[in-house]
């Protein structure tokens, strides 16, 4: 658990003092991610940075665990704190393994249990120990690189982490695998982590909470879905975009708006049957066709049952596409523009359909949230500009 | 395939240009000419080696902490000032800080050892500072992050990270020692100057190169030396000529 207390962080600058940050109180409870969020100059890194006192703070506590770590010697601090940095620093003098190493060496682990944890490290982040540890910084990719600059961080399994743009640097490919990667660890890890970002889409990707920085203030701190939802005011809205409703998608998986009331045909049903079938539901213009073990395998559409006699074997369209129920509703969406279609099947792991997604489903969601968030936050709320 | 061949070609000229010249110095006697001094030039050599290892190791541990100390940022706000004056004492001639240190410290080798020594320190100070400011400040933050002590920033990611410069320095310090040598033989400390004044003085073209030559080789092989130390000793992942 990380806690913050009031602090703040006055420069001293030839233009007079400048308020870097500004009585910053917030908590981020134990396993969870809290990615701060802002426009560059907002004191977001300030505030980070005060954590591990790479910036003193002027005034105020920080809290790890509940103890005020105002006491602890400044070495004793960093070594308990997990550090990644947008520009990797890795030492280029050193190998992998030395690199990996350095706090446990500090910590003065014995050389056996160090070298075990290498080991450990480089199989966490998939990358082949013999071909890596003897390696230098300077042979690798930069994908490559920053793996190895967590796997340095997590090496003596601190309890905090502190990431300041750790995927930065890194192209947009590897940076969405790499956090993938990365939040894979993290769901077994359950480290406590401050992550500093300027990006919208990572925040809402790799945050359990997200913190909205503006000129040295806190200016919103909430869930993800809930600041999508429910921005604070102005500011925070027109940060996060005219297309926040959109992503939102990112947040709600197939799972949770999936709905199992579909109608079905079998390969041996007739055309007639399936016309029964489509009329029976309300089906605008096809039904879906499932195998002997519900895998969804083709559509039977209106216009050939009304035009055609036999099997629906015989007449099946091909299948626009299924979705899984961990997909986010972004992939949906896509997937319903790519095919021109309002709705699209949902499987399990063994490719079993389980039902369907609509487009109307989707928004009914996404809507709701708003609908009961008017209801219950009126004209109250003194942030919020009248009318919006 | 034409450039290599030419190439080729120039290098078996050169390489029957040289033979040539030896056959040429060894039909007029100049050989033996050389050889009437090789007594002188061993023995000279020596005290010229020794001048040199004397003043560049004092150098390197006058200089080398100088540097560290004012890379500190501590001092930061005067290091550059002192550069400077460190530049300045450069631009001093090696001949006016040899005469200038004979006339506080006598003929002989020692005042010979400190001109030397404050010519040779300069080049060394200021690469250690450069290469320890030229640290990226990236690795520092991560160094510091992960908690360690400034001494062990220093010794595990400072100077490793800035070796390499540090020993191009010290390369430079020590080729512009050996050539600055000769000119102690005016204070009275010995060395191949010997034979290079007398020849200049004496009109004496032989005697002249038998201390010029094996100047230029002293120079060149402790070059090739510091070049070889610098090899084994700075680590691979920073060290340019190591890397694969």
């Amino acid at each position: 658990m990380i806690r913050l207390d009031n602090l703040t962080k006055v420069f001293d600058t030839p233009d007079g003092a400048v308020i870097a940050a500004d009585h910053i109180s917030m908590e981020v409870p134990q396993g969870e991610i809290c990615v701060l969020l802002g426009p560059s100059g907002c004191g977001k890194t300030t505030t980070l940075k005060m954590i591990n006192r790479i910036v003193r703070a002027t005034s105020g506590k920080v809290f790890l665990d509940g103890e005020d770590t105002s006491g602890l010697n400044t070495e004793d601090l960093r070594r308990n704190i997990g550090y990644v940095i947008q520009q990797i620093g890795l030492f280029p003098n050193m190998t992998i393994e030395e690199n990996i190493t350095v706090v446990p060496k500090l910590l003065g682990w014995d050389k056996n249990r160090y070298k075990a944890r290498a080991r450990e490290l480089m199989d966490m982040i998939a990358m082949d120990a013999e071909a890596f540890l003897k390696r230098y910084p300077s042979e690798l990719s930069g994908g490559q690189q920053q793996r190895i600059g967590v796997a340095r961080a997590l090496a003596a399994d601190p309890p905090v982490m502190l990431m300041d743009e750790p995927f930065g640097a890194i192209d947009p490919i590897n940076r969405a695998v790499i956090q993938d990667e990365f939040l894979k660890m993290q769901a077994a890890l359950k480290k406590t982590i401050m992550f500093v970002s300027h990006d919208i889409d990572e925040a809402i990707k790799m945050g359990d909470r997200i913190a909205i920085f503006r000129e040295g203030k806190l200016v919103q701190y909430s869930e993800p879905d809930e600041l999508l939802s429910a921005p604070k005011n102005a500011f925070v809205e027109s940060f996060l975009g005219e297309d926040r409703a959109l992503k939102r998608l990112n947040l709600v998986r197939v799972r949770d708006v999936v709905s199992d009331d579909i109608g079905t045909v079998d390969v041996t049903d007739t055309l007639a049957t399936a016309r029964e079938r489509i009329d029976s539901h309300g089906y605008r213009d096809a039904i879906l066709m499932v195998d002997d073990r519900r895998r969804p395998i083709g559509v039977i559409s209106r216009d050939t049952t009304a035009s055609q006699q036999g099997y629906c074997r015989d007449h099946t369209r091909g299948l626009p596409a299924v979705v899984h129920l961990d997909d986010d509703l972004r992939k949906v969406a896509s997937l319903m523009f790519a095919h021109d279609t309002t709705w699209l099947p949902c499987v399990d792991d063994d490719g079993r359909l389980c039902g369907q997604i609509t487009q109307r489903d989707m928004t009914h969601h996404l809507g709701s949230r708003y609908r009961s968030r008017r209801t219950a936050q009126p004209v109250i709320d003194g942030d919020r500009p009248a009318g919006s | 395939m034409p450039i290599r061949s030419l190439s080729s070609a120039l290098k078996l000229g050169a390489v029957i240009l040289i033979f040539l010249a030896g056959v040429w110095a060894q039909a007029s006697g100049l050989v033996d000419d050389f050889l009437f001094y090789w007594p002188d030039v061993k023995y000279l050599s020596v005290q010229h080696l020794w001048l040199t290892l004397i003043s560049g190791s004092l150098a390197i541990i006058v200089a080398v902490p100088l540097g560290i100390l004012l890379s500190r940022p501590s001092i930061s706000k005067w290091a550059e000032s002192l550069m400077q004056l460190l530049n300045v004492g450069t631009t001093i001639p090696t001949l006016a800080v040899l005469a200038l240190s004979m006339s506080f410290l006598g003929i002989g080798t020692l005042p010979a050892v400190f001109g030397l020594f404050v010519a040779t320190l300069l080049p060394i100070a200021r690469n250690t500072y450069v290469g320890l400011r030229s640290v990226s400040p990236a690795l520092m933050e991560a160094a510091a992050g992960l908690g360690m002590s400034p001494t062990q920033r220093l010794l595990r990611v400072e100077l490793p990270n800035a070796l390499y410069v540090i020993f191009a320095g010290i390369r430079t310090a020590l080729a512009i020692n050996i050539g600055t040598v000769p000119l102690a033989f005016l204070i009275g400390a010995g060395g191949l100057g010997e034979l290079i004044f007398t020849g200049i003085d004496l009109y004496d073209t032989v005697m002249m190169l038998s201390g010029a030559i094996p100047t230029a080789l002293l120079a060149v092989g402790v070059d090739i030396a510091v070049a070889l130390i610098t090899f084994l000793i700075v680590p691979r992942g920073v060290n340019p000529g190591r890397q694969r």
